[in-house]
């Protein structure tokens, strides 16, 4: 059984991801790492794909991974972990492995929602005992800021820019949590790094249980949200209260909301500290707010009977 | 103790792939292969061999798991045909740049569009620069050997580099023929135990696989990557000789046929070998001096062995099962054109295209070629450097 969760316990573990690497300051990516690889009370063996974390923290000669580590291609982590695992398994049913070793697949939200979703539920309908964890920060930052299906609506991108004509992206986005819990695996859940505990829990719970989970955890991007350094934190704090970002799981088919703001607050305090849904304040764009703010209200409404529904 | 059985390529390395007990393997169905990694599931399904089976969702996902499967620390195989090559290619150089020694049968068929499911060599010569070794068979015997000393040449401590086993699709995979199957203890024995380095499953050691490396050493890793094509050749003779003191049955880097003395040659590769060494006989007993060479380990390509064992001839074709579009020759040729360059007397040299989506290949079209090599050989004129041959004007 893993040990409590205090921060007394957890300052004495080591950190799993060393300073050093290259991502960028107040970058969120890195701050959910820690948070996953110290949640763990087993080994870890972790598959990246592709992107901002997977070239800054792996450039040679060097290596930020205490853990074995691989990086195959953009749109492959899910499949390339269920190769490592299955190897692990064929092994230990020779005898010639005995420990116990989780699998972690790593990938931002254009190598998950996007490139990798075929990879991805492929991997999650064989039943592979490893979990997914996308960091989303809701675009290719890695490439430049580019749209992706997890950019929200109305957000400025580099191939969606805020123009005369257009006012950012057009659609919405995807809602990928849903769909990996539609592939009937064992768990699913969304975290946030301002939620450390809620999220340390969620990766925890996870391991334990045997077979394919998934795990969507928002990550603060400051290029590419256009906003401080230091907010990153602040950032992914107020995407959870204004339920832009809900925090829940999907346990065996049963879902259950972890947080729940006391006040839930209005999506603008989200949107005005970025810099990328600025063109949204001008007084023509309200339409788009209210949008925004209605789809919000939508979808927490409907976790919310979800819940209900099957809490009887 | 050999048996001797008749059955289909695709089942001969199914046979072999169960010799060998490999621990995990990806599989994904495409004609003309689905029926060789059927057979192999049956294998799993009645407990005949250790291997854990990762049923994939595509070719893509099938090479991104050996990959993953192979750094974990194990010996890994899959198969394709086809658009299942041309979907794994991208992950294709990185199983060969991570140095991975994955074995995979390779069961020839057309590329799309338009959509064709027979034989012909486009899908391998498109993979052909991808750093794996490839390994070509003319029937179900060449295959199965080729497929058991696949694991030993990718294993070798000197090269460590996936590799590919080529066979015709249904021509050969799909055909009955006599052959003769090693025991399974000779096959255990024969290709040993294998021991990855620095696998990701020591956790007591943690590595990291697939770094990013930009200008100040990519160009270093890749020369290292050359020199070790460099040594391929060197094993797989080797490697054939251990197989020769087992089978009793030889094999080079490409087999001559009446090629010593011969003024006029056929070089063409897998089962249409067969055919023109059969019309090779008829012109010898007319006294015409025929030959043929027909490449096994086709990359990394042997230039100076083939350039050497060639450069007597008046007059050579190429006949390739597979065009390499840009207005140049099929690839065969321009490896064999290379290998005879440095050579101030060599033959004269043609190309011709045959074969193509499983079009047949018979013996009048090696008589027309030899036919037009005669006519070169006397006159020393080319009419025609590239043709197709077999095909509807």
């Amino acid at each position: 059984m893993p040990k409590g969760l205090t921060l007394r316990e957890l300052s004495k573990k080591e950190v799993l991801l060393s300073s050093g690497h290259r991502m960028c300051a107040g970058c969120g990516a890195p701050t959910v790492v820690k948070m996953v690889l110290l949640a763990s009370d087993y080994p870890i063996i972790a598959a990246n794909a592709t992107g901002c974390l997977e070239v800054s923290t792996c450039i040679s000669d060097y290596t930020a991974w205490k853990i074995p580590w691989i990086h195959n291609a953009f749109e492959n982590a899910a499949a390339t972990i269920s190769g490592v695992e299955t190897m692990y398994r064929s092994l230990k049913k020779q005898g010639k492995i005995d420990k116990e070793i989780k699998f972690i697949a790593f990938g931002g939200d254009g190598g998950t929602y996007d490139i990798g979703l075929q990879s991805l539920s492929g991997a999650m309908e064989r039943g592979h005992d490893m979990l997914y964890i996308c960091y989303d920060n809701g675009a290719y930052m890695n490439t430049g800021i580019q749209r992706s299906s997890a950019t929200p609506f109305g957000a400025d991108t580099t191939t969606r820019p805020a123009g005369s004509v257009v006012q950012g992206k057009t659609e919405q986005r995807k809602n990928l949590t849903k769909i990996m819990a539609a592939h009937n695996i064992p768990y699913a859940a969304q975290a946030s790094p301002s939620h450390w505990m809620d999220l340390m829990r969620k990766v925890r719970k996870a391991l334990e249980i045997n077979g394919p989970k998934f795990m969507n955890i928002i990550a603060p991007c400051n290029r590419g949200w256009r906003s401080r350094t230091d907010d990153a934190i602040l950032l992914s704090r107020l995407a959870v209260e204004t339920c832009y970002w809900p925090l829940y799981e999907i346990e065996n088919g049963i879902t259950k909301i972890t947080f729940k703001p006391k006040e839930k607050k209005p999506v603008v305090d989200f949107l005005k500290p970025q810099g990328r849904f600025k063109h949204l304040f001008k007084p023509d764009n309200e339409g788009i707010l209210n949008r925004l703010q209605a789809e919000i209200d939508r979808e927490w409404g409907r976790l919310q009977k979800e819940e209900t529904c099957y809490a009887s | 103790m050999a048996k001797v059985v008749a059955v289909t390529g695709n089942e001969a390395v199914a046979v072999a792939l169960r010799q060998v007990n490999p621990d995990v393997c990806a599989a994904y169905p495409i004609t003309p292969q689905s029926d060789m990694m059927q057979r192999f599931s049956g294998f799993i399904s009645d407990g005949r061999v250790k291997t854990e089976l990762i049923l994939v969702e595509s070719e893509h996902s099938a090479m991104s798991s050996c990959v993953g499967a192979s750094a974990a620390g194990g010996r890994v195989i899959t198969a394709t045909s086809s658009q299942g090559l041309a979907l794994m290619w991208e992950i294709l150089y990185i199983a060969s740049g991570t140095r991975l020694p994955i074995v995979m049968p390779v069961v020839n068929r057309a590329l799309s569009a338009p959509l064709n499911i027979h034989g012909d060599h486009s899908d391998a010569m498109g993979a052909r620069d991808t750093g794996w070794i490839q390994l070509w068979s003319e029937n179900a015997q060449e295959a199965y050997d080729n497929a058991i000393q696949a694991f030993r040449i990718a294993e070798h401590m000197d090269i460590r580099l996936p590799i590919m086993v080529c066979m015709d699709g249904f021509i050969i995979s799909h055909s009955i023929e006599r052959i003769e199957y090693l025991e399974d203890e000779e096959v255990k024995n024969f290709v040993g135990e294998f021991r990855q380095l620095n696998p990701l499953l020591d956790i007591e050691h943690p590595v990291s696989y697939g770094p990013l490396i930009l200008t100040d050493y990519y160009m270093e890793y890749r020369k290292a990557q050359d020199e070790v094509e460099s040594k391929v050749a060197k094993v797989v003779l080797e490697v054939a000789q251990d197989f020769e003191k087992l089978s009793g049955r030889k094999y080079d880097l490409f087999e001559t046929y009446r090629l010593d003395d011969a003024e006029i040659g056929l070089v063409i590769l897998n089962s249409a070998a067969g055919t023109s060494k059969d019309v090779v006989d008829e012109f010898r007993s007319r006294g015409i001096k025929a030959g043929l060479l027909k490449p096994r380990l086709y990359r990394p390509f042997p230039y100076k062995e083939t350039g050497e064992a060639l450069k007597h001839l008046k007059a050579l074709c190429v006949l390739d099962r597979a065009d390499a579009f840009g207005g140049s020759f099929g690839p065969v040729y321009l490896d064999i054109a290379t290998s005879l360059y440095p050579y101030k007397e060599k033959p004269a040299l043609i190309n011709k295209i045959y074969g193509l989506g499983g079009r047949d290949y018979m013996p009048e079209h090696a008589e027309f070629v030899l036919d037009e090599l005669v006519d070169i050989a006397q006159t020393g004129t080319v009419k025609s450097y590239k043709e197709y041959i077999g095909v509807r004007e």
